[in-house]
């Protein structure tokens, strides 16, 4: 697969290592950078999950932050995972005042401490393990399992953003793709061969609006 | 609908799976990384290292272990043992394992879990709880640290609920009384503690048979089910154990036939 050059958003907040090793075994030549240039001169572009909303948001508060809006305007392909989804919105719960990207109107909600699944059990939060999606989008497989780790979801303005909702109590929001946008809210280089084939046509040429 | 996860645990000792009873008569079981991979193809959900080399000469063999473990499986990872101070924790972290799980130095330090849990987040700390009911009692553990082999009094429903509050992501109980006797979880033990606190729970210790997995989710209410021998001794693979869950209307990812 020629896929050209992934870079891989590297804020120093966490251990990335795995999200490059997913790429790399899907045949990408991918590169961890927290250098603005390097970051522009990929051809793919990667914002995994990493710290806590706050500490990404200041992260991305300067030219880093500057490098990954005007990649995503310059329609290049983009891709969003857990915390890297959720900074694309305007503001969380879990950091009030805190500015994210801003590039969809919309917010980041902490999950209810009183969620019940359909037989009237407890469920935890941080919702922790393997979930479902419901999805249509071309990019994936109704039902796929996924691998989550989050108490956070985001809850975009405009309902057309979402291509993919999962049920934890309720359904929420588990992936959006607009255009050259493409972020979810699990993890698909720790979901198997789920992760794996949602990775591979991020290298490839799927149009995902 | 969230899955129970069902998690294949590897004991290693200085490169090399072992298994043993009530952590006693260790013997081989093969190589980690080969077996994290065939446990990973089958549909394990997480893989667990717990690493019991004595040596900390032979730790480098750990880390070597996890990168490749981490290069080729792709589902979480988490590992165990001789985790003390920071440094452990990042470096199992930066070799690439998902989660460290940590016993003995919660007990000697409880703050380390809080401190942890805020330098790396609460979902990469996981509290390993060895639990060994009080003899002539029924209901009521105490938590075991170095192995199982010091008691230390802690009474361990009070104990889970203390590593919760500080931010523990998830707890890794394992009742000392039923590792490795295939006898079955300790169900009373796993079902108090999960009453007790809002976070995971994943059951360990004792499982010989299908239904011991299925009594861990629908008696004891675990999130997840550790296991070993059963796997390593093949007895069963995780695509029959999960086969057999479904068939059982337990909620599991189902294993996928590539």
């Amino acid at each position: 697969m020629t896929t050209g050059r992934v870079a891989i958003v590297d804020l120093g907040l966490g251990n990335l290592h795995s999200v490059a090793k997913a790429f790399e075994r899907a045949g990408a030549n991918a590169e961890l950078s927290s250098d603005p240039d390097v970051l522009l001169r990929a051809d793919r572009l990667v914002m995994p999950g990493q710290g806590a909303f706050k500490e990404c948001a200041h992260a991305l508060a300067g030219e880093i932050g500057e490098a990954v809006r005007s990649w995503i305007d310059s329609g290049r392909p983009y891709l969003g995972i857990c915390l890297g989804m959720q900074v694309l919105f305007e503001s969380s719960d879990e950091a009030p005042g805190e500015k994210g990207l801003g590039v969809f109107s919309g917010s980041v909600k902490r999950f209810a401490t009183d969620l019940r699944d359909a037989e009237g059990g407890r469920l935890k939060v941080p919702h922790i393990g393997w979930n479902q999606i419901e999805s249509t989008h071309p990019v994936f497989e109704n039902e796929e399992w996924y691998y989550f780790v989050h108490s956070y979801y985001c809850v975009p303005d405009d309902e057309s953003l979402v291509v993919a909702t999962t049920d934890y109590g309720a359904p929420f929001c588990s992936a959006i793709a607009r255009d050259n946008v493409l972020a979810c809210q699990f993890h698909p280089e720790k979901s198997q061969h789920a992760g794996a084939r949602l990775i591979g046509h991020f290298l490839g040429d799927v149009s995902w609006s | 609908m969230l899955a129970k996860r069902i998690i294949p645990c590897l004991d290693v000792k200085d490169g090399r799976v072992v298994k043993g009873v009530n952590f006693v008569g260790l013997r081989d079981a093969g190589d980690p990384v080969e077996s994290a991979q065939r446990y990973s193809a089958g549909g394990a959900d997480e893989i667990t290292f717990l690493d019991i080399t004595a040596s900390h000469e032979n730790r480098r063999t750990l880390f070597d272990l996890v990168d490749q473990t981490a290069s080729t499986v792709a589902v979480p990872l988490t590992v165990g043992g001789g985790v003390r101070e920071r440094r452990d924790v990042s470096e199992l972290l930066h070799a690439g394992a998902d989660k460290v799980s940590i016993n003995s130095a919660a007990v000697a330090n409880p703050t380390f879990i809080r401190d942890m849990a805020e330098a790396y987040g609460a979902q990469a700390i996981v509290v390993a709880i060895d639990a060994k009911r009080i003899p002539g009692e029924t209901d009521k553990w105490t938590v075991y640290t170095h192995g199982g082999r010091r008691d230390t009094g802690l009474d361990a429903i009070a104990w889970a609920k203390r590593m919760a509050d500080y931010g523990a992501g998830e707890i890794l109980l394992t009742s000392m009384d039923r590792d490795g006797t295939q006898d079955g979880y300790d169900l009373v033990l796993t079902r108090a503690v999960v009453d007790a606190i809002s976070i995971p729970v994943i059951a360990s210790g004792g499982v010989g048979t299908l239904a011991h997995v299925r009594d861990g989710f629908a008696a004891g209410g675990a999130d997840a089910a550790l296991a070993a021998s059963i796997f390593h001794d093949g007895h069963y693979t995780v695509a029959e154990v999960k086969e057999y869950l479904l068939d059982q209307g337990v909620c599991v990812r189902p294993p996928e036939r590539n």
